[in-house]
This record gives C-alpha cells, structure tokens and sequence, in this order.
C-alpha cells in the first residue's frame, strides 16, 4: 500500500461551488449567442484594464477552486500490524495543498519575522553545559541549509534568481501556447500576459523559497503566514459568490412579479423589503448566525469530521448573508420592470394575447440581466469585505477554516507590541486588497458597458 | 404636509409588527427557550431544573402564544409573545440575561455614540462633497482618472484597516492621542479626534466617487450648458447650479441615516473603547444576551423608519416642486 492512496472528500460547498462554474459558464453561454451582449463584453475586455482586472480575479477563482479538490491521504499501516484495510487522515487536503509543496506543514514554535532564522521572542534554552538561559531559538524550517547565517540575505538572492528562472521558463510556456492560438484577437491580450508572467513567476517564488525560508514570517501559533493568506482565497471567493447566488433567485422573484403584476403583488413585496431593511443588518445577521451556532452545538453528531462542523457553518453564513441581503436589488428591478412594462413592446405582446410566463421570459427578464450582473460583480467585493468585520464580530468563518477576517482579527493588537508584528496583517491585507481592488475596477468597467444610463452621463460630459 | 405625515406614520404600523414578528419567530420559535437555557448556562450545568430555573428566572416559562390556563384577558397577555414582544411597543425592553434594565442602559449610552457619530457625518459629508467638486473641476483630465482610481482603492481596503492603521499610525508611533477610551467630563475631545478622522478617511472612497456621479450627471443636463453659454464662469456653475441641483440625490442617501447615528458605529466603538450603543450591541452579540439583540432590532427598525419619512419631508425643502400628497 503506497502513501499515494485517497479517498475524495466531498464537502457541500465543494459541490455548490462546482455548480455554481457551471451555471455561470452556461449563463454566459447563452449570452454569448445574444450580438449586443458580446458588444458590451467586448467593450469590457477591449480595454487593458478589464483584460488585467478579470485575469487578476480569474487567479483568484482558479486558486479558490483548486482549493475546493478535498481528498484524505491514506494514512501508512503501522509495521507489523496485518490488515488490508486503510485507514485515512483526518486531516482534509486540497489539490492545492499538494501543489504548494508542503508550505502548510513547516509549522514553528511562535511569531517569527519574514524570512528570519530565529524566533521572535525569547525563550528558556539549554546551553552545552546544561544551563538554562534566556536567547532566541532557531527556527525548525528555517535556514536549515545556510552554514554561516550572515550568508542569509546573499542566498535569498540566489535562490531568488533561480526560482524567477524557473518562473519566466513556465510563464512563457503557459504566455506562448496562449500567442499562438490568439495571435490574431484584437483584445489586448498582452496585457493579460503580463499579469499572467507575474503571477506564475511570484508564485513559483514563493513556493520554491517556502522550501527554505518563512517569506511571510510565522503566526501566533507558528503557522506560515503566506500559506494562510492563500487559504483565505477560497473563502473569499466562495463567500462572495455563494451569497449573491442564494440572493439572487428571491431578488429576482420577488422584483420582477411586484413590478410586473403590480396591485397586491406589489404591496407585499414592497412590505417584505421595506421590514426586511429597516432591520439593522449587522444585528440581524449576527442573530442567525448565533441561532445557528446554537443548532450546531446541540447536534453535534450530524456532523463527521471537525471540517464538515466549520463547512455547515460557512454555507449558514451564506445562506443567512443571501437572505438578508436581497432587498436593494430587489427595489432595482422592481422598478426597472415597472418601467420596462410601460414600453410599446410588452403592450403590443399583451394586445397579441401573449402570455404572463412568455412575456416575462422573453421580454422583461432580458431586459433586467444587466442590473443582475452589475449587482454580482459589485456585491462580490462587498461580501469579501463583509466577511472580515464579520470575523472580528465573532458571527463569522469558524476559526478551524482559513479566513482574511480570522488572521486579522488574531492579529489586530500584535502591532501594539515592542517591536511591531505586522507581517500577518500584511498577508491579509495584500492578498485581500488586490481581490477586491480588482473586482471593483471590473464592475466599474461592467457598468459602464451594460448600463445605458451611466453611458449617457459620460458620454454627456 | 401633516396628513401625510400622520399617514407615513400610521404605514410605519405594519412594518414594525412585521420585525417584531420576525424576531420573535427568530428567538422563540426556530430557537426555543430550551435551546437558550442550554447555551447560556454551559453544557456542564444543564439539568432539566437548572433549565427551568433558568427560565423562570428570565421571564421564558410560559406558552408562546395562547395561555391555556390564565383566564380572560390574561390568555393572551400571560405568554412569551405578549411579555417579551409587544412590550417593546411601549417602550418597555425589560432586562437583560446578566439582569440589567436595558432602558436605562439604552439611554445613558446613546450620547457616547452619538458624540463620534454626529462628527464623523457632517465633518464627512463635507469632506466628501468638497473632494467631488474639486475632482469635477477636473473631469474628463488624466487627473480624473488617477481621482477616481484612488477612490475605488481607498474604498477596497478593509474598515479594519483603516482602524487598526489609525491607532498605530496616530496614537502609537506619533503619539499624538489616547490610543482608546473615552471620558465624557476630562477633554472628550481628545479621545474623539482619531475614532472621527477614522472614520471620515475610510469614507472617502466610496462617498467621493458616489457624489462625483451626482455632479457629473447633473453636469451633463441643458441647464448647465445653457448656463455657459451665456458666459458664466466654471467655479459658479458648479457652486450655483450644479450643487443645489444634486442636493436631491444627495439627501435621499444620507438623511435617512442621521436617525440611525445614536446606534453608533461597532466597530469604531469596540475598537477605540467608547461606552456607546455600538459596543453595547457587539457585547451583547459576544455574550449572546439575545434580549439585548431584540431590543437594539427594534430601535433600529424605528430609527429606520424616522429616517426615511424625514427624507421625504426633506425633499420638499430642497425641491420646491415636490408636494407630499
């Protein structure tokens, strides 16, 4: 029996999330056949900074969802014990663990700096004699392989040097395969090959240097700060995502029937959303999240493995974020029917004798993807942000899984320590920056491209 | 004007029973009373006379809806629906788990808040509005652009960030104020400078960029080219038609929100140590006191509601045309 064995792993929002990638490849294959849509696309991606921007989220996603390939490795049968039968590791790893090389499992002792070689703090050491005195300790991963430790910083820039190598050598394969199947395109796909260089080249880096070095330093409980950050992604990214898909569907429901149907129809609706907003958000969630919290507590034995508790959890927190939140966007297309249903097309389709369920599917809901799509993009960012003051209010991501919002909330009042400890609140904050940054340059591009309105403003100016 | 406002306020009716009814299905119904005493008395402690000590003790022993046993009246005023829900539409919040009036804690911590809240929101609407005129100045230049790109970063860094930033930028390395705390007699204002500038930097971002949309559309109207043409100058067709202009789209954003300002902010609060509602609720989130949760729900739902219906009446002071009717 090798160590190669495993046994998949299944979690539900593993599987929620491979359903959503194809639901969205489907919705958007079925935008494509519609020419004025791919007009707006391709405005959208005519522009360097939609092509940087969507490559910059598509890494995102695309580390998120390797994130999402759980398996259990077979643990080794011990010698001597006579058994066909294989036992696995508790322990949950993604295929992108395996692709990181083993950077989660270097762990140290405490708090160590970015590419130090000894601890932070002070601890009780023994010295030949047997004595005990206070000193820093080295680290276990670190600089295991230096012989003098003020060669430190010569051979970072050696290894540096061959990790950047091996970084443009795999970029200009992946860039090269790409030139030669779009060398015609008239998107500006350069400028996606230059994020794409970049990130193949710091990624190679960071996962050939976490062989020697802790690039992001370590944690309070000597965990590596940059696999952490990495971790996070997949939260994010399936936060934001799984959210406004719950959201979604009742958004759209309820807002499309109250401002088509009108009368009666409207007046609940219009009850439901105004009740549902007067409710400080923030309260209400906070509320369901701890109800939850309590169901989960009191049946611990629906639950298998610690990670299964902690991934019941997360998507409650996406159920509770979707169903609170659809307010705003139900008011959007609520009026955008009311408006829509006034226009010539839809009386001419009523005169005809059309019915309720074509109009609606043929003529109004066209008509209202836009806003749909403009809500997705921006709330994206919204939810990502959400997340980390979720985490700190102590309603957010369980503690157990990776999260932006836990590593910050761990390591808010480490910079009122003598010397600062910033290296965790660097991780989060780069790695969370750069998301959302890049998905709020994109819905800006987006809206610009679907939404006639703010067209006219700029066009006006 | 006053019909109208006895009728918003009459329509507020309905929506309030509906977060009542809500809460209540949330923290009677989906988690029953039992469940309550489990969490809040420790999986050790529980016993079914420990729950039902518990539950006495609070308030939490009698039926949900209809009390079987309580004759008249009492059938339905001695339940958990009548004693715990419909008294807050008297004002009455009862006590808390830890067994304080919630009433008076309510009202003694609503001022902290309301001193970082108030400031933050004029000192930022002003900050806001006078970058966006200043970016409009300039639109359609390179600096525009490079404006507008500045504005979508500062609005994708986490609030945390900018809180935790502050403190050690401000208060730790510079050394220029307290780092938290708050002290209504000895110099508040001391103690209130950074959580304000906190809070009308994070702001920036995203209140700049949304007023410069305002400007520019309003800058895109006939008006504002008739206005050139007849020869008037850029400075005075922003100050004089362009703002008073967008003042409508401006005031349905934000006057809604100046009732909510006695809720404060949590995370400013629990961050910089201000006794105010913000930190009250947090604390009682952490604590799971849910009968401070229900009571906060309530008053943010009026606040809400308040807001709104001065934002209406608001309109009519900004845009003379606009009659409620």
């Amino acid at each position: 029996m090798t160590a190669m064995d495993f046994k998949p792993v299944l979690l539900w929002s593993d599987v929620l999330v491979f359903l959503l990638v194809i639901a969205l490849t489907l919705f958007f294959y079925r935008l494509r056949r519609d020419p004025q849509t791919r007009a707006r696309w391709g405005r959208v991606f005519s522009s360097r900074l939609g092509m940087v921007t969507f490559t910059v989220i598509m890494v995102y996603v695309g580390i998120a969802l390797l994130d999402s390939l759980h398996f259990r490795r077979a643990l080794p049968t011990p010698e001597g014990v006579d058994t066909t039968e294989i036992f696995y590791d508790n322990k949950v790893t993604s295929v992108l663990d395996v692709l990181l090389d083993g950077m989660g499992e270097r762990f140290e002792r405490t708090y160590s700096a970015p590419f130090a070689l000894q601890s932070f703090e002070k601890s009780n050491m023994k010295d030949e004699q047997g004595d005990m005195y206070r000193g820093y300790e080295d680290l276990r991963h670190a600089g295991q392989h230096l012989s003098h430790p003020e060669a430190k910083w010569l051979n970072v820039l050696e290894l540096s040097a061959t990790a950047l190598a091996w970084g443009l050598l795999a970029a200009a394969l992946v860039v090269g395969v790409q030139w030669i199947l779009l060398r015609g395109s008239k998107h500006p796909w350069q400028a996606s090959w230059a994020v794409q260089t970049v990130v193949i080249c710091l990624g190679v880096w960071l996962v050939y240097l976490s062989h020697y070095y802790h690039v992001l330093g370590t944690d309070q409980g000597g965990a590596d700060v940059a696999y952490q950050s990495i971790k996070g992604i997949r939260t994010g990214v399936l936060l934001g995502t799984l959210s406004t898909l719950v959201m979604l569907p009742i958004a759209v429901t309820l807002g499309v029937s109250a401002g088509y149907f009108k009368g009666w129809v409207d007046d609940v609706v219009q009850y439901l959303y105004t009740t549902l907003s007067s409710i400080p958000g923030i309260l209400l969630i906070a509320a369901s999240v701890l109800l939850f919290q309590v169901y989960i507590d009191l049946n611990p034995d629906y639950f298998a493995i610690g990670m299964e508790k902690a991934d019941a959890r997360f998507i409650a927190l996406c159920f509770i974020l979707g169903l609170t939140s659809w307010s705003s966007l139900c008011r959007l297309i609520r009026a955008e029917t009311l408006k829509i249903s006034q226009l010539g097309y839809v009386q001419a389709a009523h005169a005809f004798g059309v019915g309720h369920g074509r109009i609606l599917g043929r003529h109004i809901l066209p008509n209202v993807v836009h806003i749909i799509l403009i809500t997705f993009v921006l709330d994206f960012s919204a939810l990502v942000l959400a997340e980390a003051v979720l985490s700190y209010i102590g309603v957010g991501i369980d503690p157990s899984m990776g999260s932006w919002g836990n590593m910050i909330n761990g390591a808010r009042s480490e910079l009122s320590r003598e010397p600062a400890v910033w290296w965790t609140l660097t991780g989060a904050f780069f790695f969370m920056f750069v998301l959302v940054l890049a998905a709020n340059l994109f819905s800006d591009l987006v809206r610009d491209a679907f939404d006639p309105r703010s067209a006219l403003g700029r066009s006006g100016t | 004007m006053f019909a109208y406002i006895v009728r918003r306020l009459l329509y507020a009716i309905p929506i309030l029973i509906g977060v009542n009814l809500l809460t209540f299905t949330l923290f009677f119904v989906v988690n029953s009373p039992d469940d309550m005493a489990v969490s809040q008395l420790g999986e050790k402690y529980v016993t079914p006379e420990a729950i039902d000590a518990w539950k006495r003790k609070n308030g939490y022993d009698k039926p949900l809806f209809v009390n079987a046993e309580a004759t008249g009246a009492g059938a339905f005023t001695d339940t958990i629906f009548f004693t715990k829900s419909l008294k807050l539409f008297a004002f009455d919040f009862g006590r808390s788990e830890s067994g304080r009036d919630i009433t008076t804690d309510v009202s003694t911590r609503m001022w902290p808040s309301l001193a970082v809240a108030l400031p933050s929101f004029v000192i930022g609407i002003w900050v806001n509005i006078c970058v966006a005129l200043m970016v409009v100045m300039f639109r359609a230049t390179a600096l525009d652009r490079w404006a507008v790109f500045v504005f979508v970063a500062l609005m994708s860094i986490s609030y945390l960030f900018y809180i935790i930033g502050g403190q050690y930028l401000v208060a730790k390395s510079w050394m220029l104020v307290p780092i938290s705390g708050y002290d209504p007699e000895f110099q508040p204002w001391k103690f209130l400078i950074l959580p304000v500038l906190v809070s009308v930097i994070s702001g920036i971002g995203s209140g700049a960029r949304w007023y410069r949309t305002l400007f520019l559309e309003e800058a895109g109207q006939d008006y504002v080219r008739t206005a050139r043409a007849k020869g008037a100058s850029e400075i005075s067709i922003l100050f004089k038609h362009i703002l008073p202009n967008a003042l409508i789209p401006i005031l349905t954003g934000v006057v809604v929100l100046i009732p909510t300002l006695f809720m404060g902010s949590l995370l400013i609060e629990s961050f910089f140590g201000i006794p105010g509602l913000g930190s009250y609720m947090l604390d009682a989130i952490r604590s799971q006191d849910f009968a401070i949760v229900r009571s906060m729900v309530f008053i943010g739902s009026i606040l809400y509601i308040i807001g709104l219906i001065l934002t209406d009446i608001s309109y009519t002071w900004a845009d003379p045309r606009v009659r409620l009717s």
